[in-house]
Parts: C-alpha cells; sequence; structure tokens
C-alpha cells in the first residue's frame, strides 16, 4: 500500500525530530506540608551568595538561611547583634570583633575564619560579586578590587584573624556607624563548604541561620525547613517555608484569593482597591525604606546653571504629589518632604519637612521659578523610565500632566519610555540621559547615611545624575567621621540641606511595601526593608 | 521520497544558520545587559568589566557569534546570567511546553474538526450559522481576555480549577490554559474543516460512493473527510511551531513555566544566550513540524509524489 509506505517516512521524520528535542522530566510540585506555609517568590537575578545579591528575591532567601554579626530588628530596624557578641571601637576606625558560640546547620563551627574568608572572597574583583563595594570601607580593598587590571592581594590588609572568637578589622576612612551597616546580607559568614565545593553549595545553600534549605528547584521553588537547632533568639515559629516562584503576580494574586498560597507581598497595582475585600482585610502596607526620585544629568551643562537649580525647585512645586499618590497609587506611597525614609524614625534621621515649600505643589509659583530660571532647558521636560515593568507608566504621565497643568501649556513635560530595565540602566550609568530620569533607592542598612553617600557624594556608586558639591562631600567626611552618633545625624542632616538647596534631585514619594495573606497565616509584617519577616509567622 | 527527505533535511542548514545570526544580532541592539544586573544601583565598574570579560561581551559581536555557533556544536548552548546552564533551563521548560501543546493540538484535532465536520454537512442550517458566529468571536477576543476571565471564572470565582498551575504542570493542570491557548486555532480549524468539507460534499466521488450505497458513515470518513483534511494538516502542523513559541502571553497567564516565560525572562534580563538557544530550538522546531506536515499529505492524498 502506498498510502501505508508514505505514512512509514512521515514516522520516521515525526520520530527524528522527537528525538532531536526529547529533554528530561520536569520538576517536582507538591503542596505545603504540616505547619508550613506557601509563599510568592520572585525568581533571584543572580546566584544566591550573599554579596552577589542585591535584591530583595534573593535577600529574602539569605534572610533565612545566613546569620551575619547584627540583625536589623523586623520592627524598629535597630542593628542589633547576631553572631557578635560585642564590636568595640575607640577611634571609629579599627574594631575588635567578638563572636557568640554559633555554628552553621551542617555542623561547622561559625568562627572568626568564617567572617574573614567570606569578605575577603566578596571583596575579590576575580569573584564578581555585585555587592562587593559594601567592602570597600575596609583598608587594603583597592589591592583585591582594583578600579582597573588584577587584584594585586588575595586578601584585604585590614582583617586580621585573633583567635577563633575575635578578628579586627582596620578602615580606610572613620566610619563611627560602620557596625550598623554590618546587617546586610553582604556580611554574611560563609562555611569551609562554600570554598570547597561553590556550585554544590549555590545549588543547596548551608548557612546560620533560623532555616535550611531543604530542596531548591532553580527558577520554580525553593522549600526551606525550621532548623530546630538554631543557635539565635530569633527561632522560627512555623515548620517551614516553600517560596514559589509565579510568572506573574496577578497568577499569584488569583492563587491567593483562591486558597492555594498563604502570602504574597507583592499585591499586583490593580488589585490594590480590591484586595482588602478579596481576602477580607487580611493585608497590610507598612512604610518601607524606598524613595522614588527625579533624578537629573548634571553631566549636561544645561543642567548646572545657577538658573537650572531654580528650574528644578519649579518642577518639584508644580508636582502634585498628595493628588498623584491618592488616585494612582491609592496611597501605597507617601508623598516625600525628605530625601530620605520614614522608616528611619526621627532618631536615625529622618526629618519630615526638610524640603520645606520646595516640596509642596503651588502652581502660580512653580511657573515664576521656572520663568526666573530660564525656563525648561531644551524647551520640553522629557522624563525617561523603564517600560518593562513596575507600572512607571502610569505615575510618570501623571506627574507630566500635574506639571502641564501647573504651567499651562501641555507640551511642556512628556514621558520618555525605554523599552527594558537594562537598557534603561545602561543608559542611564553611561550617562546618555538629556533630562531627567525616574531614580528609586532601596536602602540596604537603616542609616541616613545610605540615603545620602551613595546617591549624592562625588564619584559615588549610584550617583547617576553625577553630581557633585563640594560641602556635601565635607559635610560626610566629617559626620562619617564623628563618633556620638547623635552629632553624626545631625551633620548627615546639614549636608541633606545641601542637597535639597540645590534640588539636586526632587523627592517624589516614600513607598509602601504591601503584603496579603490567606487566613491559614497570622501575624505576618514586614520589616523595614518590605520583606516579610517569615520566621514570625504563625500557622494556624 | 528517502532522498525528498534528505533533501528538505538539508535545507534546515542555510535556515539555522540564518535564523541563530538574525537573533543574536537582535539581541545585541537591545543594548548593555550587565546594567540591568545590579538594580537601581550602578554595577562596580570592576566587577561589570569582569563578567563581560567572562561572558565574551567585551569582544565584537561577529567573534561573540562564532563562539556561540563553535559552542553550540559541543552541545553548550551557554549560561544565562544567574549562572544556571541554557540546556538546564531547557530541560525544564520544554517538556512542560511540550505538553500544553499537545493539549493545545489534541483541542484544535477533536473539537475543531468534529464542529467543521457537522457545521460542513449542514451548511446554511441554524447550527452552521450560530458556530460560525461563535468561531467569529473566540477569533476577535484577545487570548489575554479569554485567558484572564476564565482563570477568575473557574479559577476563583466558581473553584473549578487551581489559577495557577503548579511547577510540575501535569497534563490536568494543563487542561484550561490548553483550551485557552488553542482557542483561536480552534475556531480557524473548525471554518477551515467547514468549507473543505462542504465544498467536497458535492463533488463527484462523493455522489458515486453514496450512489454506489455504502454507509454515510463510510462515505464521510473515507472519502468526504480525508480530502478535506489537507488545508487543515497544514494549519494545525505551522501551528504547533506557534503554539509551541507563542504562549508567552497564556503561560504567563497561568504561571506555567514553560518556553514563553523563559523567553521572555530572557527578554526582559537582556539574557542573549537564553533568547538565542530558545528561538534557535524554536526555529528547528518550526522547521521539522513543516516538513512532517509536506509529508502527510502524501499519506493524505495518493496523487500526491515527491520525488
Amino acid at each position: 500500500m502506498r498510502g501505508a509506505r508514505h505514512a512509514k517516512w512521515a514516522a520516521a521524520a515525526a520520530a527524528v525530530a522527537l528525538a532531536a528535542t526529547a529533554c528530561g522530566g520536569g520538576g517536582s510540585g507538591g503542596s505545603s506540608g504540616e505547619g508550613v506555609l506557601s509563599a510568592w517568590w520572585g525568581d533571584p537575578q543572580n546566584p544566591l551568595e550573599p554579596a552577589n545579591t542585591t535584591e530583595v528575591q534573593g535577600g529574602k532567601v539569605l534572610d533565612m538561611v545566613m546569620r551575619g554579626l547584627k540583625r536589623y530588628n523586623p520592627k524598629t530596624g535597630a542593628a542589633e547583634d547576631a553572631v557578635a557578641e560585642k564590636i568595640e571601637t575607640t577611634d571609629a576606625q579599627n574594631f575588635t570583633v567578638k563572636l557568640k558560640d554559633w555554628k552553621f546547620s551542617n555542623g561547622e563551627q561559625v568562627t572568626a575564619e568564617s567572617f574573614v574568608n567570606a569578605w575577603n572572597y566578596a571583596a575579590n574583583v576575580k569573584n564578581k560579586q555585585k555587592g562587593a563595594p559594601f567592602f570597600g570601607y575596609i583598608e587594603g580593598y583597592d589591592k583585591v578590587h582594583p578600579e582597573k587590571g588584577d587584584p594585586t592581594a588575595e586578601t584585604m590588609s585590614g582583617l586580621k584573624v585573633v583567635d577563633p572568637k575575635t578578628f579586627t578589622v582596620k578602615l580606610n576612612q572613620k566610619f563611627s556607624t560602620w557596625p550598623e551597616t554590618l546587617g546586610y546580607n553582604a556580611f554574611a559568614p560563609l562555611p569551609k563548604a562554600f570554598f570547597d565545593d561553590r556550585d554544590a553549595w549555590l545549588s543547596k545553600p548551608v548557612g546560620n541561620g533560623p532555616y535550611t534549605v531543604d530542596n531548591y528547584a532553580k527558577g520554580s521553588a525553593m522549600n526551606l525547613k525550621k532548623w530546630e537547632e538554631y543557635p539565635g533568639a530569633d527561632k522560627a515559629q512555623n515548620n517551614g517555608v516553600d517560596l514559589r516562584v509565579y510568572t506573574e503576580n496577578t497568577a499569584a494574586y488569583n492563587d491567593l484569593v483562591a486558597g492555594n498560597l498563604d502570602l504574597l507581598d507583592d499585591v499586583p497595582a490593580a488589585q490594590i482597591q480590591n484586595v482588602k475585600n478579596d481576602v477580607n482585610g487580611r493585608y497590610a502596607s507598612p512604610a518601607a525604606g524606598i524613595i522614588q526620585t527625579l533624578a537629573f544629568p548634571f553631566y549636561k551643562p544645561e543642567w548646572k546653571t545657577e538658573g537650572a537649580a531654580k528650574v528644578r525647585k519649579g518642577i518639584s512645586r508644580a508636582i502634585n504629589r498628595k493628588q498623584i499618590t491618592e488616585s494612582i497609587f491609592h496611597n501605597t506611597r507617601t508623598p516625600a518632604t525628605d530625601w530620605t525614609s520614614p522608616v528611619l524614625k526621627e532618631e536615625g534621621g529622618y526629618k519630615a519637612g526638610l524640603c520645606g515649600a520646595d516640596c509642596e505643589y503651588d502652581a502660580a509659583e512653580a511657573k515664576k521659578l521656572i520663568t526666573e530660571g530660564g525656563g525648561i532647558p531644551g524647551g520640553q521636560l522629557k522624563i525617561s523610565y523603564n517600560a518593562d515593568g513596575g507600572s512607571h507608566k502610569d505615575w510618570v504621565d501623571a506627574v507630566c500632566n500635574s506639571i502641564n497643568n501647573a504651567l499651562g501649556d501641555n507640551k511642556a513635560c512628556v514621558g520618555n519610555p525605554i523599552g527594558t530595565f537594562a537598557d534603561f540602566r545602561s543608559k542611564v550609568t553611561k550617562g546618555e540621559m538629556d533630562g531627567p530620569f525616574r531614580a528609586g533607592w532601596q536602602m540596604d542598612y537603616p542609616l541616613i547615611q545610605n540615603f545620602l553617600e551613595p546617591l549624592y557624594y562625588t564619584g559615588s556608586s549610584s550617583n547617576d545624575g553625577q553630581w557633585s558639591n563640594k560641602d556635601f562631600d565635607k559635610l560626610m567626611n566629617e559626620a562619617n567621621a564623628e563618633v556620638d552618633t547623635k552629632k553624626a545625624v545631625e551633620t548627615y542632616q546639614k549636608a541633606e540641606k545641601v542637597v535639597a538647596d540645590d534640588m539636586a534631585a526632587i523627592p517624589l514619594w516614600y513607598q509602601n511595601g504591601s503584603v496579603a495573606y490567606s487566613d491559614r497565616v497570622s501575624n505576618v509584617a514586614l520589616n523595614p526593608f518590605s520583606i516579610p519577616v517569615y520566621g514570625e509567622i504563625k500557622v494556624n | 521520497m528517502g532522498r525528498y527527505v534528505i533533501r528538505r533535511l538539508l535545507q534546515m542548514i542555510p535556515v539555522f544558520f540564518g535564523a541563530t545570526l538574525l537573533i543574536f544580532l537582535m539581541v545585541n541592539v537591545m543594548g548593555d545587559p550587565v546594567a540591568g544586573l545590579c538594580g537601581d544601583r550602578k554595577c562596580d565598574p570592576a566587577v561589570a568589566a569582569q563578567l563581560k570579560k567572562d561572558f565574551g561581551l567585551d569582544q565584537p559581536v561577529w567573534q561573540q557569534y562564532l563562539t556561540y555557533l563553535g559552542n553550540l556544536f559541543t552541545g553548550d548552548f551557554g549560561r544565562a546570567f544567574n549562572g544556571q546552564k541554557v540546556t538546564e533551563l531547557m530541560s525544564t521548560a520544554f517538556p512542560v511546553t511540550f505538553r500544553l501543546t499537545l493539549v493545545a493540538i489534541v483541542f484544535e484535532i477533536v473539537i475543531g474538526i468534529s464542529l467543521g465536520v457537522l457545521t460542513g454537512l449542514r451548511r446554511g442550517r441554524p447550527i452552521d450559522t450560530g458556530f460560525l458566529l461563535l468561531t467569529l468571536i473566540v477569533i476577535s477576543v484577545p487570548t489575554f481576555v479569554t485567558g484572564l476571565l476564565l482563570q477568575l471564572l473557574l479559577g476563583v470565582k466558581w473553584g473549578w480549577v487551581k489559577p495557577a498551575v503548579s511547577p510540575a504542570a501535569t497534563f490536568d493542570e494543563l487542561l484550561l490554559p490548553g483550551l485557552v491557548l488553542a482557542s483561536v486555532s480552534l475556531a480557524y480549524v473548525t471554518r477551515l474543516t467547514r468549507t473543505s468539507v462542504a465544498e467536497n460534499a458535492r463533488a463527484d466521488y462523493v455522489r458515486t460512493a453514496v450512489a454506489k450505497g455504502l454507509p454515510r458513515r463510510r462515505v464521510i470518513s473515507r472519502h468526504l473527510l480525508r480530502n478535506s483534511l489537507i488545508p487543515v494538516v497544514t494549519f494545525i502542523g505551522t501551528d504547533v511551531g506557534a503554539l509551541m513559541g507563542g504562549a508567552i502571553v497564556t503561560e504567563r497567564i497561568f504561571n506555567i513555566h514553560g518556553v514563553g516565560y523563559q523567553l521572555y525572562q530572557g527578554i526582559v534580563r537582556q539574557s542573549s544566550q537564553t533568547v538565542v538557544g530558545f528561538v534557535t530550538i524554536l526555529v528547528l522546531v518550526y522547521l521539522v513540524a513543516n516538513l512532517i506536515v509536506d509529508l502527510l499529505y502524501a499519506v493524505l492524498d495518493p496523487r500526491i509524489r515527491y520525488a
């Protein structure tokens, strides 16, 4: 039969094709067990090394699996001793660190070497750790992390092991509040197992935190189990956490409402209005250490002039922050009146109203300031943002509308979308911006210093607008060297005032976190970094 | 016949090179991928330089392409920026999307062709007009609307299915996403089959078969349907490729960690290795699906021969 013969060939071709595209089996699923909660997760962008994780999703895991010298109190944000017994200094430059008796979950002792080796590993440019600049204050950093070329040393000269429970740190400048930065994940210790077999460690991280990694299916899920012998005070209150990667937060939201998911800390913007009804009020939106600003390209001469400072103040006064936070964000943002964040609290350096009238909406005054300053450089304000996520278009358009209305010119301001986040960041860091651009800052540690130095200090890592001011730099140096914390904070605020006087960036609003949860869990809270405090969650 | 297959397989080689080169260039136009790796802060310049060196991004594009091709022939598809091997991503993503496509195709064949035959044989009757209208609606409503609506109704409001698919993505979980994915094509298959059946129903050989006194069932299945299926098979064959690559929207809505999701992630994170690798495989799938369609013609219609 001819037909049959042809069928044979078709079948043969199909078999070849199938063999060529055939692949292994899929991942494993399964529901959460007794006392275990399931939580939304985003796929971390980088491998889960402590110093290589600079975003929230990886940070969640490290927060559960690792413990550093300090830990930020999930309620107050204060840096409290975790593995550190005490950290002492007399001159704000030389520190002696004493450790508590502590173990890794694989039985290894946490020693001074666990820290020193981890930090040297993190700082070495050859290891390509994105958090390496956090170690920049330690003496000898420039040798292991030169700006160009290969490192000339393997270890930082500022780190010395005294005995298994003690090590000393010498900084390359005075920095009195340096110990308070040590709660950041990048400073976590690493066990020997990491240095013996990095790949194996990355596929199943072993740490010294309240949870251990039970199973990690990269890109789809991670199952964490309570570590019963955890030596710290903050033992997990549940038996474990199942982190599930979702393709989109809308899918996660539907799963939560349908009762298949226990915790979602990224409520879709479109659902903010409905969330309280949908989950019967099991929703919270506490303040987070995030501020959104508009940054300016100070590498363009037209933005550097005296008049341009007036124009920036004028633009700031033309933005109706209250209206935008209400109508666009449904009060999940709060209008900003300084350049830090309310989570710092007053004693930490937050000062409501530091911006003064310059951050208050006044259309007439805005128009006057902009005209006095010589008008908007280039005739039109183009606000650049990345169009691929975070629904930035909505608020940029709203800001532009507000400016256009204030100036009575509907072409004064337009949004300038840039396709992807990566492309946006690449243009920003290369200095290719012509006008203002979206800038967001999420704090690494709850210190006012972290809201100022990385963003406005001359040549600093995140000073994207390349703003530079001698007075500001001088005040920052003074504040860093100040041993008395209260005086240091006052000096930081003086420096912040310099930022305000020049309107180096227009503060827009403070961002809140958002979390919704199922009726299976209780005692849900977000810490000042807007990460859920997993360890304190109780499963009913 | 054998020579024909070999010739077609050989033709895939230039298509393969052309496609990979085009995709490679397009991904490179998107700009500097390392800048997106450090969030809202600037990457440390020394670290960024090391990363670029590692991924070979400091070399000219043509050299990057040659290196990539060289690695490809040793089975090395490179690594995504999170350090995962692209082959590892493929081994988890392709089986999932393959299952989803299979579900969708089965829906297309079973429902699409049955409805097509039903309406084709009752041309002009109310049932025909009714389904014609229905397919028109399905075609004109975008997939993400159908998807989100069904997810909300069946998943959240009525609780018949889980709104999000688990990482295991078993067949029963994929029924709803598969139906959504197939919906538009399903409507097209119905329409194609209907037209073809309606046309052939009046052909001489059908009248002959009826006149011979063959039972109606046999006339329809052996004579009428077999001849009417050629355009439908063409459509379904090319649709396999389209479904596997075009499931981006459906996969994101239903939380399916398949090819579409990985491609989306790759594009957003500008991970050229992921995008080029996945698209290359998709191009191959498309080519092979087309070849199988061409060979199936000969099975359906003995008058068609390949030499």
